[in-house]
């Protein structure tokens, strides 16, 4: 649940969250250069270079629950690492790989707000119907959410016991739950599409957008930025010696 | 708390809004049709409340009025229906969607941004008006809603009361002629619900939009409207004035919740009491009760 | 019998929702639980067979406190009738439906027969035995959930919300069904913010707002004290407001009903033809 949270939009009014989110985007993509790397050094500074950005962008909570929430994760990557023969060292920094990664992308969802998303989308020349699919999505996931919920009180308020009995059980378990669920999706949809048409959905083939992503003087400073740092990651890669840490096991 | 009176159709010629000629309808693989032979012709101005007992086609009927029926739900539509003109039958929904404006029942699945701003735009978006118009309209929408705080709120950060509202704003930004809501406040409380009828009253009264509402809580619309439809199985039974309508003893045979103070009306006539107008709202039966018991003594 | 000791409750984003609400209720009560949405009547019940377990105070159901039964236990006790059918039919007949209830409360397959054809009887859905949940219209969707509650007679009903979106002649039935239900001995709580309905029923009526009980008494008390609902953001029922009206001309202040309204009038005028 706290892995969900850390990539809720957080409505807060930041230089980053004002960002346009295709610039934002290439940030958080631009992490991937991680994987250049397997010394510790290096993947540190990629993930301290992300703390200046959770802070100015106030989402150190929901930032630090992501971290939290991936932890199961983190110790799973770790564990299997060491039982395949890696070193200690390598399989840190195979976690902090990972880390680097969901916390990149975690503060993109934080800070950027879905349908701006999708507007981007829109801009990048994805069809509005599929952008209208993505942002419609994460507009209902709350509603879903509560309505799995209720279900589940509602059931468990006939005798329906979720926690107990065996994994054969407990999957049927789940059927009077997944079933109202897919009804009552169903259901949402048509009246979806009902209430679409009537606000003339398919009027015209052009379709005019309230709100249209404009890339700013920031917007391509950062870019500038981002493709600069990119250049210098594979270049310290490529051409420079880089000083290792090396953790023995005890 | 004063009641707005209804107000009397603008000028006394009546202009036709929409024409219903033998209208019958069945929905599709359903043997019986869910509206049969109805006939009816709404005038531009007025404020309609279309009531009856679950199941005796409301909603069906509205659904012909936006196009929905046929276009949405196909079926068989034998009759004509005409709005703003035009024939149901041979114009799309989206070209209907610009005259007539469609309220739901369920706030929650009618409302898809993530914003309320947004919402209101989504129309004007499809319609592909230049953004400048459609910020402006927006805004105005906003505003005749009474929702201008709540422009960058999200679907679920508001109450029912303000979804409605919101929704409303949604339909008001395309310019509709008619607004039609089917059961907007079954979700909400009375206050809410006096607060959307409140906002519907006003549209009509400062726009001239004509309203058509489908609700069962006649005590609390009955005030704001100038005429009430009952239907019963899929046909037209009584159709006037609230007070004349509500009145009459054949609407207990529909089933319809008359409001508790014209209950009170026909106990005290079968006293023989009778007050001189038939009520409808509580202001007006203490008024009544007034000056009657007062007559009474001298 | 239900007690409630200063249960307060706060749901796990933080939001608080009771705030020190007590209340007793016996078996064989009919009561009425009144609010604007938000004001924790819905939270309050869910309480009441485990499904939500206070954050401070207990609910003591049966002098055992609800931390120490399971949710299931509580319910064969407590029966809970939620707002909306559709959240909760997922089998492919109206009768497996209200089986379900029994089947998880291990009743016999010999007396889930019985128990069904007697709640499919009571509720008169006979002629749906066989049809799908999903082809019943709004009102018998209504009816087979609240068979599907009363098929293992549980002492305690609590109804959520069991008026919206229905019309008035499935209002009066349910209004008859439920007295009947009470007559019978049945303790039945409804959660509504339907005033006229609860006018016509006449039961104890406990108004919650912001999470406090603000009032608590029979129906005549507590509908006609406009100060009290006025807080509560509840309008009193029509009759009342007509009456509150004529305050000065020397009503009872009490009236909530309409027979009882014209019996008050009609004294009234006779006393001045005296």
């Amino acid at each position: 649940m706290m892995l969900f949270q850390g990539f809720r939009f957080k409505r807060v009014s930041t230089w980053m969250h004002r960002m346009d989110p295709r610039i934002k985007l290439l940030l958080s993509c631009s992490f991937f250069v991680a994987f250049l790397y397997t010394e510790l050094l290096p993947l540190i500074i990629a993930f301290l270079i992300q703390v200046p950005m959770v802070l100015s962008a106030h989402v150190v909570r929901e930032w630090l629950g992501t971290l939290k929430g991936g932890i199961f994760f983190a110790i799973l990557i770790l564990v299997m690492n060491m039982l395949t023969g890696s070193t200690l060292t390598y399989s840190i920094a195979m976690v902090l790989r990972f880390l680097i990664l969901i916390s990149a992308f975690s503060i993109f969802f934080l800070t950027t707000r879905p349908d701006d998303l999708g507007a981007a989308l829109e801009k990048m020349g994805v069809p509005y119907d599929y952008s209208f699919m993505f942002t419609t999505a994460v507009r209902y996931v709350p509603v879903l959410a509560t309505e799995a919920l209720t279900i589940m009180d509602a059931q468990r308020s006939r005798g329906l016991e979720m926690e107990k009995g065996n994994i054969v059980k407990r999957v049927k378990n789940f059927i009077p739950v997944l079933i109202p669920l897919l009804v009552n999706s169903i259901r949402r949809s048509l009246e979806m599409a009902e209430a679409m048409e009537s606000r003339a959905w398919g009027a015209t083939k052009k379709r005019t957008s309230l709100y249209v992503p404009k890339l700013k003087t920031i917007d391509y400073v950062l870019l500038s930025l981002i493709v600069v740092a990119i250049f210098f990651a594979v270049y310290i890669r490529l051409y420079w010696a880089i000083p290792a840490i090396e953790l023995t096991t005890p | 708390m004063k009641h707005p009176t209804p107000q009397p159709l603008l000028e006394e010629i009546k202009v036709p809004i929409i024409e219903v000629k033998n209208l019958t309808y069945t929905y599709p693989g359903s043997t019986n049709p869910a509206l049969q032979n109805v006939n009816l012709t709404i005038n531009k101005g007025e404020f309609v409340v279309l009531t009856g007992p679950s199941g005796c086609g409301k909603t069906t009927l509205c659904r012909c009025f936006n196009g929905l029926i046929p276009h949405f739900y196909y079926g068989d539509l034998k009759g004509e229906v005409y709005v703003v003109g035009l024939s149901v039958q041979e114009n799309p929904t989206f070209k209907l969607a610009q005259y007539v404006g469609f309220v739901f029942q369920n706030p929650e699945n009618q409302l898809f941004a993530l914003s309320v701003e947004k919402d209101v735009a989504f129309g004007l978006e499809n319609l592909g008006l230049p953004r400048e118009e459609i910020k402006n309209r927006v805004e105005w929408a906003l505003d005749m809603t009474g929702i201008k705080d709540l422009r960058e709120a999200a679907p679920y950060e508001l109450s029912g009361g303000q979804q409605q509202r919101a929704a409303i704003a949604s339909i008001l930004a395309m310019k509709p002629e008619i607004i039609v809501l089917d059961e907007p406040t079954s979700f909400l409380d009375s206050l809410a619900a006096r607060t959307i009828f409140d906002v519907v009253s006003k549209l009509r009264r400062e726009l001239g939009i004509t309203i058509i509402l489908v609700e069962h809580r006649l005590d609390l619309v009955s005030s704001y409207s100038n005429r009430v439809i009952i239907m019963d199985k899929g046909r037209i039974k009584l159709d006037g004035e609230p007070k004349k309508i509500l009145n009459l003893n054949e609407v207990q045979l529909y089933g319809i919740g008359i409001p508790k103070v014209t209950r009170l009306y026909q106990a005290l006539l079968a006293e023989g009491v009778k007050l001189t107008k038939v009520p409808v709202t509580a202001d007006e039966t203490a008024e009544l009760l007034r000056s009657t018991l007062r007559h009474d003594r001298s | 019998m239900i007690e409630v000791n200063d249960v307060h409750f706060t749901y796990p984003t933080g939001v608080k929702v009771l705030n020190g609400v007590s209340i007793k209720i016996d078996y064989g009560e009919f009561l009425a639980i009144m609010g604007e949405n938000g004001a924790g009547k819905t939270t309050l019940v869910k309480h009441f067979n485990g499904l939500l377990k206070p954050s401070q105070g207990e609910i003591i159901v049966d002098g055992v406190s609800t931390t120490k039964v399971s949710v299931a236990k509580l319910s064969r006790k407590i029966g809970l009738v939620f707002q909306n059918p559709d959240h909760q039919f997922f089998c492919e007949t109206v009768e497996e439906e209200i089986a379900f209830g029994l089947r998880n409360f291990g009743f016999s397959e010999e007396a889930i027969k019985e128990k069904v054809d007697w709640a499919l009887n009571l509720l008169d859905l006979g002629d749906y035995r066989r049809t799908s949940p999903f082809m019943l219209s709004g009102g018998e969707k209504k009816r087979l959930a609240l068979a599907a509650v009363l098929t293992w007679d549980p002492n305690v009903l609590i109804l959520d919300e069991p008026t919206v979106g229905q019309d008035y002649n499935q209002k009066e039935k349910l209004r008859q069904f439920i007295l009947k239900l009470n007559s019978k001995g049945k303790t039945v709580i409804i959660v509504t913010h339907d005033i006229e309905f609860v006018a016509e029923c006449n039961p104890r009526v406990v108004i919650l707002s912001h999470g406090r009980i603000i009032a608590d008494g029979p129906a005549k008390k507590v509908l006609t004290n406009y100060d009290q609902m006025r807080e509560a953001s509840l309008i009193p029922p029509q009759i009342t407001q007509v009456f509150l009206k004529l305050a000065d001309m020397g009503f009872a202040a009490d009236i909530i009903d309409v027979n009882e309204a014209r019996g008050k009038l009609i004294d009234y005028l006779r006393g001045l033809s005296k």
